[in-house]
């Protein structure tokens, strides 16, 4: 592990208007495609809605289709409980995201650009429509053959996982899709697609204003670049903040906790809870814990038991109920957990539950079922007492 | 599919497949069974049960075997210790849901749930009883379909059965999470939204979920009631399905046994729809004839093509989806209701028995049925026509019921005057036999010559393709047919309500120029209807379709016009095709109905 | 023709004759009525030819697709961990008694209805209303009364 100190730094919301973007467009579309996915490549740059798949893979693989028409998609359906930095992000800085998407459909050869934007988030339509208006209008004056247009969600946090976003897009229950085939092969409209955090693409524009070598300077090793955090719970400093990648969750608490932190979910509702006592040896980042950006803090006047039952209940709502081990193993661990604590069920009935959880995490179809065991076997390892008592 | 080999090991044993195939299908052929619930031949596949999960070397998820295609060096296992916790789990969590009281269910013996938790032995309930008790209260409202939402396990078999197949969906997927079910628009009752009632949902189910609606114990009253007289007519691909549901392999002809069996259980008289498959070639025929003359001849403006109306389920999508094209459609009864029409008037004369104290029950491949003799038009006769419909499926259990060997029973033959069959009767039973028989005698009928085809089998119009289309040149005709002279009488045959649709919009849309229709509402014909034995698959229903043709080729007598009954019927009963009487009691209209 | 029909023929206009094109319809005449009858879902699956089941088993999967009448204001209380832990229950009892319903129940003179919601992204400023588009975050009860009672005056 690197020891350099990890600081808070400041790029993804420097202010950049449409000019400054096309400009930066512009003069980027003049490489060869190439040149630019190796570029991506090179900078380390691995994807910021919490999966981490390096971007410049994805780019290439989609590339290399064969296809006529491919698309480049902005996943801006930001439903992890914890989350709001991708509001954030496009209500501040959004034409770095459209110069993203540009770069993206340049270098894969896509015409069509769209952003799945949460339904929750509507009020940011007005103005965002308005920025696109002039922005695809500037890419039409500059001969750059590229459109962006938006597709609402409308309520739906399964949406946010790639298949099932397309599903949606495409009209239908946004119901994941097995896998293969992989979006890069058919996405949206069964085409070639590249589908890439709101976050990821500021950092693509940015990447490419300031070339991959600046981008690499920031974070470790295993995590380049900087990130941006949704910091909330108990802390004097709720909010977004931007922070290299690959620090030490003891160093984040210490910054931003509030002197009596018992627990940090790191990841979102289908993150990891993480106790004191592993404040030290945590990394946040792709080395130890890869995360999206959610970072809750809990003190310990907070009960556990309370924490899971609120995540539980939102896997077993917000689970599209077409696997098994999501819809009904959702189901599952809130009621075993109401019932141990009930003391309908003995203690030990929350070893099965775990059993449970971990064929979950194997078994189920997307990412929402098999993460469900993340927060529920780090909070009942950690806090038994408070899930029985 | 490509011709590139796969090699892949599973189980440690190596075996080369084509690319594409699924790991799932790879296993099949090295004779690894991998339990599934979601998965169907007939279906897409969907990879939701996660019933067939196998773990695969190095990745970290366990792989849906259904929906996961092989890929070169693959190292699978379909029975780790990972694989059988994570099944197990799966079976625990569906009986979770599932309102298991097997014993007092329909499917009891032949759940597909019932048999993977006794094959994994998952006998005490380990996880929380999660039925809903108002879910226990099943939708009976249709009189061919039962819907119980606690015996559901959610493979969705029945939603991609109603859209792929049948281009219907009145079932959908609706809500999410843990409030996600199988419904109806707006969750209204099966009887009032746009279902068929073909059935094919309940071939599919792999549990108790829908089953069709049984009439067993009323037709067992009915024999045991010494004031009735009970009639029994059986439909063409009965006779090629009940086997399966008895002991026999797919495409047993079973006719006469099964002739045996229904005196055994009481019926007073054992008749055949195949009687009236023969009367109904006879009408539809001299229909078309008609149809043509006046459009060629006369001038006027008639519905063409005309379509069969053999297929209950078929005519109530009309119905629903195109009911700008009822006047299409034959105004024939199906033979079914042709039959029941007849058994209270002509047969009850004949015989001496008062109607009303008949009872009419008939033996069909079809759960549309059901609802088709309970339709207000079908009380010609003064009565219901027909009382009772069973499937193929409740004959057999009625067979089991009654403590029949059936494999034992010596050959029986029907009664007359309404038991009498040609072979162009038994191939209604199967894709494009009503149009094949209606080809041998109309064929005929115009020009004094039996069809140019060998040994009177129209191949044409045969087989499992969803639309077939055949052109018949018309030459050398008798006098009275000369409108028809050097006419190319141009003809089209769709099974499966997809299939169905395809043709409709052409027709709707004008961009078919074919004068006669044959669809069937279930996918491989009546022999693949939603009352025949269970499972089903492309296989079952080829030979069952072998079954069929045979049958036809074992008969003397292999044109309608042949039969000697229905002869008999016109000289002493109906007068001619298309007569007065027949006007009354063996043709009906039909009705516009909302789409939903 | 009714208003329902000539708003569906003007969506389906707008958006394309195609399957792709059911979430913005859908979402338009929610925009305008708050809710999917049955006529309207009836009318999308006409005019895009698909089955009526398979028009409201996609709106159902969406909670901001409600087929149940709602009132022309639809006030949503996110409930998720943050905002639990900042006060949403008191936020929701305030709501409660100010309209005189409870959570999921539309007013008798239609003009609210409230629902509760999960995350809607404002984790560091909860609790968190959302009254149709509009957001407000970090709210207080006493807040979150003026902006019902000012609506319910401006709501006709």
């Amino acid at each position: 592990m690197e020891t350099k100190i990890l600081k808070k730094v400041d790029l993804i919301f420097q202010e950049s208007n449409v000019n400054e973007v096309i400009d930066i467009v512009t003069k980027t579309v003049t490489r060869s495609s190439d040149d630019i996915i190796l570029d991506i490549i090179d900078s380390g740059l691995k994807g910021r809605g919490g999966a981490g798949f390096p971007t410049g893979l994805k780019w290439k693989f989609t590339k290399n289709e064969d296809s006529a028409v491919k698309y480049v998609i902005c996943n801006a359906d930001e439903g992890e409980p914890g989350t709001f930095k991708d509001r954030e992000i496009l209500d501040t800085v959004a034409p770095k995201v459209f110069g993203g998407m540009t770069i993206c459909g340049y270098s894969i050869g896509a015409k069509e650009g769209y952003i799945y934007l949460r339904g929750e988030y509507n009020f940011l339509l007005p103005k965002l429509n308005k920025q696109l208006e002039e922005y695809n209008k500037l890419l039409k004056d500059n001969k750059i053959d590229f459109t962006i247009a938006i597709k609402s969600g409308s309520g739906a946090y399964i949406c946010g996982e790639e298949s099932a976003l397309f599903e949606s897009m495409e009209g239908k229950r946004g119901e994941p899709r097995n896998k293969p085939p992989y979006p890069t092969v058919a996405g949206y409209n069964s085409k070639p697609t590249v589908i890439n955090n709101v976050e990821t693409l500021v950092q693509i524009t940015m990447i490419c204003k300031m070339g991959p070598d600046k981008f690499k300077e920031l974070g470790t090793k295993d995590s380049r670049g900087s990130k941006v955090f949704s910091v909330s719970g108990d802390t004097p400093q709720a909010g977004i903040h931007e922070l290299e990648l690959g620090m030490p969750l003891a160093d984040f608490v210490e910054d931003f906790g509030d002197g009596d932190t018992k627990a940090v979910q790191v990841g979102g509702a289908s993150g990891h809870c993480v106790p004191r006592k592993q404040f030290k040896d945590t990394i946040i980042g792709f080395e130890g814990i890869p995360t999206g950006g959610s970072m809750m803090i809990f003190n310990s006047s907070r009960s556990m038991y309370n924490v899971l039952h609120d995540y539980l209940e939102f896997f077993t709502e917000e689970s599209c109920g077409q696997c098994t081990p999501c819809r009904v193993g959702c189901q599952q661990l809130l009621k075993g957990i109401e019932s141990v604590k009930k003391g309908e069920r003995k203690p030990a009935y929350l070893d099965e539950l775990k059993k449970l959880a971990n064929t979950m995490k194997i078994s189920a179809k997307c990412g929402l079922g098999q993460s469900v065991a993340n927060p529920f076997n780090s909070i009942v390892d950690n806090f038994k007492e408070e899930i029985i008592y | 599919m490509s011709e590139y080999l796969v090699n892949l090991k599973i189980n440690n044993i190596p075996v080369s497949v084509k690319e594409g195939t699924s790991i799932l299908d790879a296993a099949k052929k090295l004779n690894f069974n991998i339990p599934t619930l979601c998965n169907h031949p007939d279906l897409s596949v969907a990879g939701n049960c996660r019933v067939c999960v196998v773990e695969v070397k190095g990745a970290r998820l366990l792989s849906a075997s259904c929906a996961t295609p092989v890929s070169e060096g693959m190292e699978v296992f379909t029975n780790s210790e990972k694989v059988r916790t994570s099944r197990k789990h799966v079976i625990e969590l569906l009986l979770s849901e599932h309102n298991a009281d097997c014993t007092k269910c329909f499917k009891n013996g032949h759940c597909e749930l019932q048999s993977l938790a006794s094959e994994y032995r998952v006998g005490d309930h380990v996880f929380i009883d999660l039925v809903h008790a108002k879910d226990k209260i099943a939708d009976i409202s249709s009189p061919s379909i039962s819907k119980d939402d606690s015996k559901c396990i959610r493979c969705q078999r029945c939603v991609r059965t109603c859209e792929e197949l049948q281009a219907v969906s009145a079932l959908a997927v609706i809500k999410k999470g843990d409030h996600q079910r199988i419904s109806t628009f707006m969750s209204k009752p099966l009887n009032e939204v746009v279902c068929t009632n073909c059935g094919q949902c309940i071939n599919r189910c792999p549990t108790g979920a829908l089953t069709e609606r049984s009439y067993i114990e009323q037709v067992w009253n009915a024999i045991n009631d010494p004031s009735k007289h009970v009639v029994v007519q059986t439909a063409p691909a009965v006779r090629i399905g009940l086997g399966e549901d008895l002991g026999y392999d797919p495409g047993e002809r079973v006719t006469y046994k099964m002739v045996a069996a229904l005196r055994h259980i009481g019926f007073d008289s054992v008749l055949d729809t195949d009687f009236t498959a023969d009367l109904t070639i006879m009408e539809e025929g001299t229909e078309l004839l008609t149809r043509l003359k006046r459009a060629l001849v006369d001038g006027e403006k008639v519905a063409l093509p005309m379509m069969t109306s053999c297929s209950p389920g078929w005519i109530k999508f009309q119905e629903h989806i195109f009911p700008e094209l009822l006047p299409n459609l034959s105004t024939c009864k199906s033979p079914q209701q042709m039959f029941g029409a007849l058994a209270k008037t002509y047969y009850a004369k004949k015989k001496g028995i008062d109607p009303k104290n008949m009872v009419s029950v008939s033996i069909m491949p079809c759960t549309a049925k059901k609802f088709e003799c309970n339709r207000p038009e079908m009380r010609d006769s003064g009565y219901q026509d027909v009382d009772y419909v069973l499937t193929t499926r409740e004959l057999a259990m009625m067979v089991k019921q009654a403590g029949i060997d059936f494999m034992k029973l010596e050959d029986e033959h029907y009664d007359s005057i309404m038991g009498e069959g040609t072979g162009a009767a038994v191939i209604f039973g199967a894709t494009g036999g009503v149009m094949e028989a209606a080809l041998r005698t109309a064929y005929e009928i115009v020009t004094g010559r039996e069809v140019p085809f060998t040994n009177l089998n129209i191949m044409p119009v045969r087989g499992m393709e969803g639309v077939k289309e055949a052109k018949v040149m018309i030459k050398d005709v008798l006098p009275a047919w000369s409108f028809l002279e050097g006419a190319e009488l141009s003809v089209a045959i769709a099974h499966g309500l997809a299939n169905a649709k395809k043709v409709m919009t052409a027709v709707r849309d004008g961009k078919a120029n074919y004068h006669f229709i044959e669809i069937m509402g279930c996918p491989g014909g009546c022999l693949g209807g939603g009352g025949q034995p269970i499972p089903t698959s492309p296989e079952i229903r080829g030979k069952r379709a072998e079954a069929i043709y045979s049958e036809d080729e074992h008969l003397a007598l292999r044109k309608s016009h042949q039969n000697p009954e229905v002869a008999q019927i016109y000289k002493d009963f109906l007068g001619e095709p298309l007569g007065h009487k027949s006007h009354d009691l063996l043709h009906t209209h039909y009705k516009a109905r909302i789409r939903y | 023709m009714s208003n329902i029909k000539t708003l569906v023929q003007q969506l389906v206009e707008k958006h394309g004759k195609t399957r792709n094109s059911l979430m913005p319809v859908l979402q338009g005449i929610v925009k305008e009525e708050r809710y999917l009858s049955e006529e309207a879902m009836l009318t999308v699956a006409e005019e895009l030819d698909l089955s009526a089941a398979d028009v409201y088993g996609s709106a159902s999967f969406y909670t901001f697709l409600d087929t149940t009448p709602r009132g022309k204001n639809i006030v949503r209380i996110c409930k998720t961990i943050s905002c639990h832990m900042q006060g949403k229950d008191e936020l929701i009892h305030a709501v409660e008694n100010t309209l005189n319903i409870k959570v999921g129940e539309t007013t008798h003179d239609k003009k609210f209805t409230l629902l509760t919601a999960n995350c809607l992204g404002w984790c560091h400023k909860g609790p968190v209303m959302l009254v149709n588009d509009d957001v407000y975050p970090a709210i207080t009860v006493q807040k979150a009364v003026e902006i019902i009672e000012t609506l319910a005056k401006h709501t006709k």
